[in-house]
């Protein structure tokens, strides 16, 4: 590997994990993202001449360290005092800890929820402008100004760097949840690019919802976030065909599926319902369906009244169009595609609503309407995969619709 | 150790009214509560007794004075303290213990410390 290719991966990789160290010894965002930028510029110089060092991630903290001290050093000399005692601890610490840290940071309840995504994307993900904006369907001048806004109230209005202590944990975790599932989330499905998912997302958020789950073990939701996700993962592998087009789940081969992902999600998902004496929260309910669809050894064995009763439950606590659509699904999976027709008049319309009226038309041979209901999907923005997908559904649709015409037509 | 102002907009109210007596007590009580972390306090004459003050131009313009607040809001700043604390989560938790933040809303905004 070439020096800049080394610093680029060891940025890519280990970047996140440099950052929150630097976060934490010098206590300022903003100084630790212009301290670790210039250890890159300077690990640019450095590695492709001296060749890369045994432990690159060492050196770009140290580096990093060591450039910060020079920018509180220069700014002291500009504003001619001495500032408030900026003290760089010792990098005793387990940099997992840092981590929390800067996850309890970035989702603190006085940042607006989206400001709070947007952070934890560019801080702990290391997404760029642009890709949060994509995530966020946002633009990306947008997130900068969310971006520098959020960093300008955590400086000025000191929002602590720290672990909530135990009696605010129940107030401070449900954000913190919401922000790793948004990040899987949109790993998991991006609205367009060449590749279905991003693999660094997604694992990262799982590494992000171990760590909270590790950290916090008897919290109910921590262990419901890491069960829906590692059962969401655990069948990822399937998605996508050899050339990359997807793959239903009605035709995937589910001997591809992580077995060993789905037991430990379905055991996570028990010790969370067991820690839990009220009602289920949102994230339990859609790893419980997550777990109906992981048991069913074929596709024809799943129990679609219960997915059909516990989507009800979660479209009764937690409303979303995203919820009221897959309800919809498994309406036209366990009783009848015209109730589930009925359902969709309720969900507002989007590119997979659109998808998903598609196929119910097409069980009520409607063949030329549900083609028309493709064409809609596919004026929006897509991954390549699904637009494959979708167009040739489109076309299947379209030969029936021919084929259909032709047996209805009187023959002269 | 940062400052913070905590303004209060609660119902535009006159405190020396004798409904207000009860209010004011809890005011007082908080007052004395969290003296240690108080640097400076007042408590407002309702809106009404306002006036708003602009010079037209610049500096030595005309100026022009209006009756009344700057804003006109449901909800009148109706008084201010202000709070040393070590952080947002120390400002947040004294600002909750004032009676405006559940008869009304308190903002918390960070203070410029002097160079």
């Amino acid at each position: 590997m070439s020096g800049y290719d080394a610093v680029a991966e060891t940025i890519r990789v280990e970047g996140t994990r440099i950052l929150a160290t630097l976060i934490r010894t010098v206590g300022d965002v903003q100084l630790a993202e212009d301290a670790v930028q210039e250890a890159t510029l300077a690990a640019l110089g450095a590695w492709p001449v001296t060749g890369v060092p045994p432990e690159p991630r060492a050196w770009l903290t140290v580096t990093a360290r060591r450039k910060a001290i020079d920018l509180i050093r220069r700014e002291r000399a500009r504003v001619g005092k001495e500032r408030d005692s900026v003290e760089l601890l010792e990098l005793s610490q387990p940099e997992d800890v840092d981590l929390l840290r800067l996850v309890f940071t970035c989702c603190h309840p006085t940042l607006s929820p989206a400001s709070r995504i947007a952070l934890a994307l560019r801080t702990l993900c290391g997404l760029s402008p642009t890709q949060i904006a994509g995530v966020l369907l946002t633009t990306e001048a947008a997130t900068e100004k969310r971006l520098t806004r959020a960093r300008q109230k955590i400086a000025a209005a000191r929002i602590p760097y720290r672990v909530p202590a135990e009696t605010e944990l129940p107030d401070r975790i449900p954000a913190v949840c919401g922000v790793i599932h948004t990040l899987y989330t949109a790993g998991h499905a991006p609205v367009e690019g060449r590749q279905a998912y991003d693999v660094d997302a997604c694992a990262e958020a799982i590494r992000l919802a171990e760590l909270l789950h590790e950290l916090l073990p008897e919290q109910p939701m921590p262990t419901a976030v890491l069960a829906l996700l590692l059962l969401t993962e655990a069948r990822r592998p399937a998605r996508l065909d050899d050339n990359g087009e997807v793959v239903t789940l009605d035709c995937q081969d589910r001997s591809r599926w992580d077995a060993d992902a789905i037991a430990r999600g379905i055991a996570l998902l028990n010790d969370s319902l067991l820690r839990s004496n009220q009602q289920a929260d949102p994230y339990q309910l859609q790893a419980a369906i997550a777990a109906e669809h992981a048991r069913a050894a074929r596709y024809a064995d799943t129990d679609w009244p219960e997915i059909v009763r516990l989507y009800d439950l979660l479209v009764s606590i937690a409303p979303s169009p995203a919820a009221s659509l897959s309800r919809a699904v498994a309406v036209a999976e366990a009783a009848d595609t015209t109730a589930a027709l009925k359902l969709l008049d309720e969900v507002p319309v989007s590119p997979r609503w659109h998808a998903v009226r598609a196929e119910f038309l097409a069980r009520e041979h409607r063949y030329t309407e549900a083609a028309a209901e493709l064409g809609q999907a596919l004026n929006a923005q897509s991954t390549d995969a699904e637009r494959h997908y979708r167009e040739r559904r489109r076309e299947h649709f379209l030969s029936l619709a021919s084929t259909a015409t032709e047996a209805t037509e009187p023959r002269h | 150790m940062a400052q913070y102002l905590a303004l209060t907009y609660t119902a535009d109210v006159d405190w020396w009214a004798p409904e207000q007596a009860d209010e004011l007590a809890e005011y007082r009580k908080f007052g004395v509560d969290f003296a240690d972390s108080i640097k400076a306090s007042a408590v407002l004459h309702p809106t009404q007794t306002a006036t708003v003050v602009r010079v037209e131009g610049a500096r030595g313009g005309k100026v022009v004075t209006t009756d009344g607040p700057y804003a006109e809001t449901k909800e009148a700043l109706t008084g201010y303290y202000l709070i040393e604390a070590e952080n947002l989560d120390e400002a947040v938790a004294i600002a909750a213990q004032i009676p405006a933040a559940w008869g009304g809303a308190v903002e918390v905004r960070p203070v410029i410390a002097a160079k």
